[in-house]
């Protein structure tokens, strides 16, 4: 009996004392912080995908309160909401943000882009890109082993089986920009949601010329200019052989979805079509597929 | 015998080429001269479409300090100056001359006979090196001319020849040396002049003894050059490596081979370091090997800079039936050829066809801490801990590692019992932490 | 046309692979297999080919029905684990104990880290220890089953070398009164057959393996060498200080599984340093503390507990101990 009574006790009093000691320690050692970066960052949505331009929400929550405005700051994640409950914690005012979602700008897929050599090394777009120019004739579109995919923090990207290219999944996609910066050939790009999440895109990044461009792939954007054209909105600029969407300007009429010779325009989420208009039809389809 | 202190690994030799004596490859029609020859910026052409040049007039001037001119390699008529793709697919710029007949530069001394006096002084050989575009042609195509010119407050004390041509099938060194041994002794002095020291060295592996011999023979005329026989071990031709067991030091880490006071050059740059002296020859041929098991022919070739490498193909028999890689160098260290129009460089050593079953990487299975790749990395590297870094972006701890080390020899992917690409991505690794490197403020 | 290979160099690999390597290991292994079936007949031949096929089937299955992945088998390095499991057990063992023990070999020491090349802990060894502290009585029953060639250990006793010194100090007796009352203790004994483990019997066949293992450069010699030196030069201070209480290096150094461990069990790749100067801090530990289990723990034989205790601080001395690099910081 006694041997337990002194047991007891002893680790009592060395528990007693070791907690004066941590007290102690704590108290001296203590960090003063701001408490209103705690309160910011409960209200971060925690995925640290650092698509802020941050380290992680942390750091997130530190720049804002450090900040004389929350213009620069934005969470891609959290989106809107989020930035209204920080505006609100804070203070500050902050403007609505139209809500944006990745595109992947190429429609190559391993039928209207034929491989022209067989890639032997390491599954890395990184790697194959520092190495050559690519396995297909074109070479500014994408390589397929998936560096957009294992960036993703948020699992919304996925390499098609059937045309070796990534798809967004557009209700996981949060835009946070990590795909679009792994992607070492500028493919990703992050463009406005639109209206009913409806969007109209190049699918394509060449700027060879028409000719070349097409001989390398059957879905390449040649530069025609048809489509700059056709735009009642001035949205659409042909530049090195290459036609670009501007997205703030595009009203979505699909007019140049029409016009493009070689279908790399692309729109998505539209209802389909009478069956006259066959060329547009099947641009929707691809990248839902 | 000597070698190099730490790692290296042994791939079977494969010199197979190395009694084809050299031949001179037929004129192409039509020439591809690339203005990206050498480490650096491209040269900015100074013809314009629908001139006239002849074999060895200027197309191109160096355009900046690393950068070096370019010379036409056949005469005839530049037909554009355009856009080609190299053997990697990128593009790059290119003066392309439509041949007729050879008619070459008068300034050039076309005569068999070789000229040993040095008339040139130390400045003087460095301008004329400088003017010929004569780059290393050990790999990097580094202009020569720079490295002969130690910045301030370096001073070289000795000159190493590197024959050491560890490349597997690789027989272009090896050729130059039993066929122009003096020339090779000559460009060596040439160099040793313009560096202003008394010692040379000629580092060759024991596998060409056949070399070692014939240089050994003009050992009274040319005293101060000492041809040193090394174990055969791969990466014997690596700067860093062929300074360590010729002389025994080690170039620190992100220093250059002037910290220890060394100066390399390769067999072939010797050679045109000899033509544009004493023949006032400017570099626009080189020595290229053609081999590889399922080749047609086996042959050491000397080719005029812009023909294209399908011509060469064409004209040894065609794509061997059973070829499934192209590569332009050795097999450890040179560049899979992805286009085959692309023309020849300065810097092209080999044209090597190897077969599927010799080169498609295998499954790759998980790593069994073998410590394989630490035991083979010549530079003391832990290669499966800077491949498990570089893939999980790891920067830091990379540098901490010390990635910038590695010279990319490929030794670690070699040894890899699991099939592991550890080069792949440490390549990548490296590039990116040198980058990192690079862009932080100096102290 | 057809469609050439393109990746980065190097474009060749050597002969090497992990199947290769294991097979090595495993005609290593052959003399001390040889060895035991000699002496221990069916026995030792179903001890084996339990251990092998029992460790084989785990790996299989969970590989197949858990991990989902391709059969991992072909690497033959489950079969290592079998034989070593194998002639790590007492001679008279169950069969059944040696299923148990690839259960745990493989499936708790190796499969749950994630397989080949994971683990933190050498697979056999797991399974041997946790057999010791389970099956205690069948672990240390050390008699000899019938052989089928006729040959037999002249050693009467029950006990290996190591269990009857042990005893004998602990019931009053000195080291030297136990080597000249026993006859199965002198050297010559020890160098070929002695009682013990299938695996620990011939030193002999362990030391051919070793000089294989050598030959054929699967393994360095630094951690098996700088084991042997650390545990001649430490049981060598104690014994030069008390001849009475402790035993000499050379018996220290045959008996028990110490040629075994430190051949085979030490230098497993998985489990042991990157760099060379880590290999023999990670001997050195070894040897210390299979003597300090030896001379002054309860159990008569440290070094399974010794190679484990040093696995731990594997990783730690990869961390630490970086190998010599070739080239100097630059000032």
């Amino acid at each position: 009996m006694s041997t337990i009574i002194i047991t007891v006790a002893s680790l009592s009093i060395l528990g007693l004392l070791l907690a004066v000691v941590l007290y102690a320690v704590a108290q001296k050692f203590k960090v003063e912080e701001d408490p209103r970066i705690d309160i910011v960052e409960s209200l971060m949505p925690g995925a640290n995908c650092g698509g802020c331009g941050q380290a992680g929400c942390r750091a997130f929550a530190e720049a804002c309160v450090k900040a004389s405005n929350l213009d620069s700051l934005y969470c891609p994640v959290g989106g809107n909401p989020v930035m209204q409950k920080v505006a609100g914690a804070l203070g500050f005012e902050v403007a609505e943000k139209a809500p944006m979602v990745a595109v992947v700008r190429c429609a190559g897929s391993c039928e209207k882009r034929p491989k022209t050599n067989t890639y032997d090394g390491i599954a890395s777009c990184a790697v194959m890109n520092s190495l050559y120019s690519g396995d297909t004739g074109c070479k500014y579109g994408c390589l397929g082993k998936g560096d957009c995919v294992s960036a993703c923090k948020f699992g919304a990207l996925s390499l098609d089986p059937q045309t070796g290219l990534p798809v967004v999944d557009e209700d996981k996609c949060t835009a946070c920009g990590a795909c679009v910066k792994a992607c070492p050939k500028g493919i990703i790009e992050l463009r406005k949601k639109g209206v009913k999440s409806r969007r109209i895109f190049v699918s394509c990044v060449n700027k060879d010329k028409g000719g070349v461009a097409r001989k390398a792939c059957s879905a390449a954007c040649i530069g025609c200019g048809k489509c700059a054209k056709v735009c009642q909105f001035d949205a659409i600029t042909v530049e090195n052989n290459l036609a670009y969407i501007d997205f703030e300007k595009c009203r979505l009429c699909t007019k140049c979805v029409a016009e493009c010779p070689t279908g790399a325009i692309h729109a998505v989420n539209f209802p389909p079509k009478p069956p006259k208009a066959e060329a547009p039809k099947v641009a929707a389809e691809t990248p839902a597929a | 015998m000597k070698t190099f202190s730490m790692g290296g690994v042994h791939p079977a030799d494969n010199k197979i080429s190395c009694d084809a004596a050299i031949e001179n490859f037929p004129i192409p029609q039509t020439a591809y001269i690339s203005m990206s020859q050498h480490l650096g910026a491209p040269a900015e052409p100074i013809v314009a479409v629908g001139d006239k040049v002849k074999v060895g007039q200027l197309i191109a001037n160096a355009s900046g300090f690393i950068s070096a001119p370019v010379h036409s390699s056949v005469s005839g008529t530049v037909k554009s100056i355009e856009t080609v793709k190299d053997i990697a697919g990128n593009p790059c710029k290119a003066v392309v001359i439509t041949v007729e007949g050879d008619e070459w530069s008068d300034t050039i001394d076309r005569s068999e006979d070789i000229v040993r006096e040095i008339k040139l002084d130390s400045k003087q050989i460095v301008e004329r090196i400088k003017e010929c575009g004569v780059v290393g042609l050990g790999g990097a195509t580094f202009p020569t001319c720079v490295k002969l010119s130690p910045p301030p407050g370096k001073k070289a004390e000795f000159l190493i020849i590197n024959g050491a041509e560890c490349e597997p099938y690789l027989t272009s060194d090896y050729r130059v040396l039993v066929e122009m041994p003096e020339q090779v002794l000559i460009g060596a002095s040439i160099m040793m002049k313009a560096l202003n020291v008394s010692k040379g060295f000629i580092g060759i592996e024991e596998n060409k003894p056949k070399a070692i011999e014939i240089l050994n023979g003009y050992a009274a005329q040319y005293p101060d050059i000492k041809v040193v026989p090394l174990k055969k071990k791969y990466p014997q031709g690596g700067e860093k490596q062929l300074i360590d067991a010729v002389v025994g030091r080690k170039v620190p880490s992100m220093g250059l081979p002037i910290d220890t006071g060394a100066v390399v050059q390769n067999v072939g740059t010797a050679l045109a370091v000899y033509e544009a002296v004493q023949k006032n020859k400017p570099l626009f041929e080189g020595i290229l090997t053609v081999t590889g098991e399922c080749s047609n022919q086996q042959k050491n070739f000397r080719h005029r800079v812009g023909t294209p490498i399908s011509a060469i193909i064409e004209a040894t028999g065609g794509m061997p039936e059973n070829a499934a890689k192209v590569i332009s160098g050795g097999p450890m260290m040179g560049k899979a050829v992805s286009n085959l129009d692309a023309p020849t460089l300065k810097g092209s050593s080999s044209v090597l066809f190897l077969t599927s079953e010799q080169t498609k990487r295998q499954e790759e299975y998980n790593c069994i801490r073998c410590a394989k790749c630490v035991n083979a990395c010549p530079m003391g590297l832990e290669p499966y801990l800077l491949s498990k870094l570089s893939r999980a972006q790891r920067w830091d701890d990379a540098e901490a590692n010390r990635i910038f080390d590695c010279i990319e020899c490929g030794c670690c992917s070699f040894t890899c019992p699991s099939y592991i690409p550890l080069l792949d991505s440490i390549r990548y690794g490296k590039g990116q932490v040198m980058k990192i490197m690079r862009s932080r403020p100096k102290k | 046309m057809k469609q050439l290979l393109v990746s980065p160099s190097p474009h060749v690999h050597g002969k090497e692979n992990t199947r290769n390597l294991m097979r090595d290991v495993i005609i290593a292994l052959l003399p001390a297999v040889a060895v035991s079936i000699y002496y221990f007949g069916i026995s030792a031949i179903t001890l084996l080919l339990v251990g092998i096929v029992s460790c084989i089937l785990v790996e299989y299955l969970i590989q197949r029905f858990l991990f989902k992945g391709k059969s991992t088998i072909g690497d033959c390095s489950a079969v290592v684990t079998g034989i070593l499991l194998a002639l790590n057990l007492p001679p008279a063992a169950p069969w059944w104990i040696m299923v148990i023990g690839s259960i745990v070999a493989i499936g708790v020491a190796k499969m749950t880290f994630g397989g080949l090349g994971q683990n933190i802990f050498n697979p056999a060894l797991v399974g041997r220890v946790f057999l010791l502290v389970s099956f205690p009585v069948i672990m240390t029953d050390w008699t000899a089953p019938a052989s089928l060639f006729g040959a037999s250990l002249d050693a009467t006793s029950g006990a290996t070398p190591l269990a009857l010194v042990k005893e004998a100090l602990a019931n009053g007796e000195t080291v030297r009164e136990v080597f000249a009352n026993d006859p199965s203790l002198s050297y010559s004994q020890l160098l070929f057959a002695r009682i013990g483990s299938a695996g620990e019997i011939s030193a002999i066949a362990l030391l051919i393996g070793f000089v294989y293992l050598l030959a054929r450069k699967v393994i360095k010699p630094h951690i098996t060498l700088s084991i042997w030196g650390t545990v001649i030069v430490f049981s060598g201070i104690l014994w030069l200080c008390n001849p009475d209480q402790f035993t000499d290096p050379v018996f220290n150094l045959l008996t028990g599984g110490m040629l075994l461990g430190s051949i085979f069990m030490a230098t497993d790749y998985v489990t042991s340093p990157m760099s060379t100067k880590g290999m023999v801090i990670f001997g050195i530990g070894i040897g210390v503390i299979t003597i300090l289990i030896r001379e002054f723990g309860s159990y008569p034989e440290g070094i399974s507990f010794a190679i484990l205790i040093m696995n731990a601080v594997v990783p730690l001395i990869n961390m630490y101990v970086k190998p010599k690099r070739f080239a100097k910081e630059a000032k």
